[in-house]
């Protein structure tokens, strides 16, 4: 068993492709691990688009905080409609046609440069609020997530706001749900963890995404093993590659009827199936000694 | 007049681009002599606004009125500020096709 030290551990589950049981598996993964250590485990939903742990892990919320970026306002009285401000924003954000200086708010990314240019300080910044944060308890579990808010197309904000707020906890084990596919809500969520577990299905779909999503944890040398979610019989493209790639099968969970029907219900996995939970204790020791 | 057109290649044979944001290429075609300008989408590869972009671009080109297959709510918001009329092409076949339309008063309105 791993020893209580002061190297945090932070373990982030990830997939590629969507529905391959990342929640169910990082959810299950805590409840397991949590009464077999002595360490402080947090639970981090990273999934800011779509948060759904909670209906696993059932946590308090006890805290929240607003998550806002700073967008740009023109005084239409001082701008002299130079455009160096649109010149200037790498997101087409800000748009200089006729006489009229244009904001798309939505498309915005904060970073401030169209104030800085700005050569008749026309411009001045605004909070806007994206989203929240929240944080609470789930029994012996720190839990705290992002939500966005429903139109907002920015997760990556939110996602940073939320590691840094949670900072301060100083969990000894961090279990970060990422949310689907590869882009950048992805590589912020997953940025500076220890171990990444790659749940994926045995079909072409799931395989496709599990390698782009390999790819993207070896980008960012980031040690992986795979979870294979509703199996049913052997896929072997899958197997092959895992074997190639030396990346290891931490584990296999079944296609069956009674797991669907549970997780339906807002169970977890562990739940359903008891024995499991040694399975994922097990998969805990395997990497805390592959990423010694 | 000064028409903006939207097209997939840079002549007066290419196909129309439905597109706006995303189109190939804008042709700035004089509506009476048929002279153009082929200048290639500079957003066609940004990974966002890109209709906004084309927006600002055709603006700098000062075309009298904007024409393609539609305009993203984005896009539109931007032409409308640059006060440029905006048409739809519908199922013209041709850039002359279209310009004939235009002509005559037959395309729709944005």
């Amino acid at each position: 068993m791993r020893m209580a030290n002061n190297n945090p551990l932070k373990i982030a589950v990830a997939s590629g492709k969507g529905g391959t049981g990342k929640t169910t598996i990082a959810t299950s993964f805590a409840l397991s691990i949590i009464n077999d250590i002595s360490e402080s485990l947090l639970f981090l939903d990273c999934d800011v688009e779509a948060p759904n742990a909670h209906l696993f892990l059932k946590p308090q919320l006890t805290e929240e905080k607003p998550v806002e970026i700073l967008i740009p306002e023109v005084n239409e009285s001082l701008c002299t409609h130079c455009g160096e401000c649109a010149k200037v924003c790498q997101f087409q954000a800000i748009a200089v046609l006729g006489n009229k200086t244009l904001v798309f708010p939505q498309l915005c990314h904060g970073c401030g440069s169209c104030t800085m240019i700005c050569p008749a300080n026309a411009i001045q910044e605004i909070p806007k609020s994206i989203g929240v944060l929240q944080k609470g308890t789930a029994g012996e579990i720190k839990f705290a997530r992002g939500v966005m808010d429903i139109g907002e197309p920015m997760a990556v904000p939110i996602i940073r706001q939320l590691k840094k707020w949670v900072a301060p906890l100083e969990p000894q084990i961090t279990i970060i749900d990422s949310p689907p596919g590869t882009s950048c809500p992805v590589v912020e969520s997953i940025r500076g963890s220890d171990f990444l577990i790659l749940v994926t299905e045995p079909t072409p779909f799931g395989f496709h995404d599990l390698k782009l999503a390999h790819q993207v944890a070896k980008d960012l040398q980031i040690p992986a093993g795979v979870i294979i979610n509703r199996e049913n019989g052997a896929f072997s493209e899958l197997e092959d590659y895992c074997k190639e790639e030396n990346l290891p099968i931490l584990m296999r969970v079944p296609f069956r009827r009674n797991i669907a029907e549970g997780i339906a219900k807002g169970r977890n996995l562990i739940e359903i199936l008891p024995e499991m939970s040694a399975s994922f204790q097990n998969i805990y020791h395997q990497i805390t000694t592959l990423v010694k | 007049m000064k028409i903006a057109l939207t097209t997939t290649a840079p002549n007066l044979e290419a196909q129309l681009d439905p597109r706006f944001g995303r189109c190939a290429y804008v042709l700035i075609v004089d509506s009476e002599t048929l002279e153009f300008k082929a200048h290639p989408n500079p957003a066609l590869n940004s990974s966002g606004g890109a209709g906004i972009r084309m927006a600002q671009f055709v603006s700098d080109l000062k075309p009298d009125a904007v024409i393609s297959g539609d305009f993203g709510p984005n896009a539109a918001s931007a032409l409308q500020s640059a006060h440029l009329p905006m048409y739809l092409f519908g199922d013209s076949q041709s850039v002359k096709d279209v310009i004939e339309r235009f002509k005559s008063g037959k395309l729709t309105k944005v």
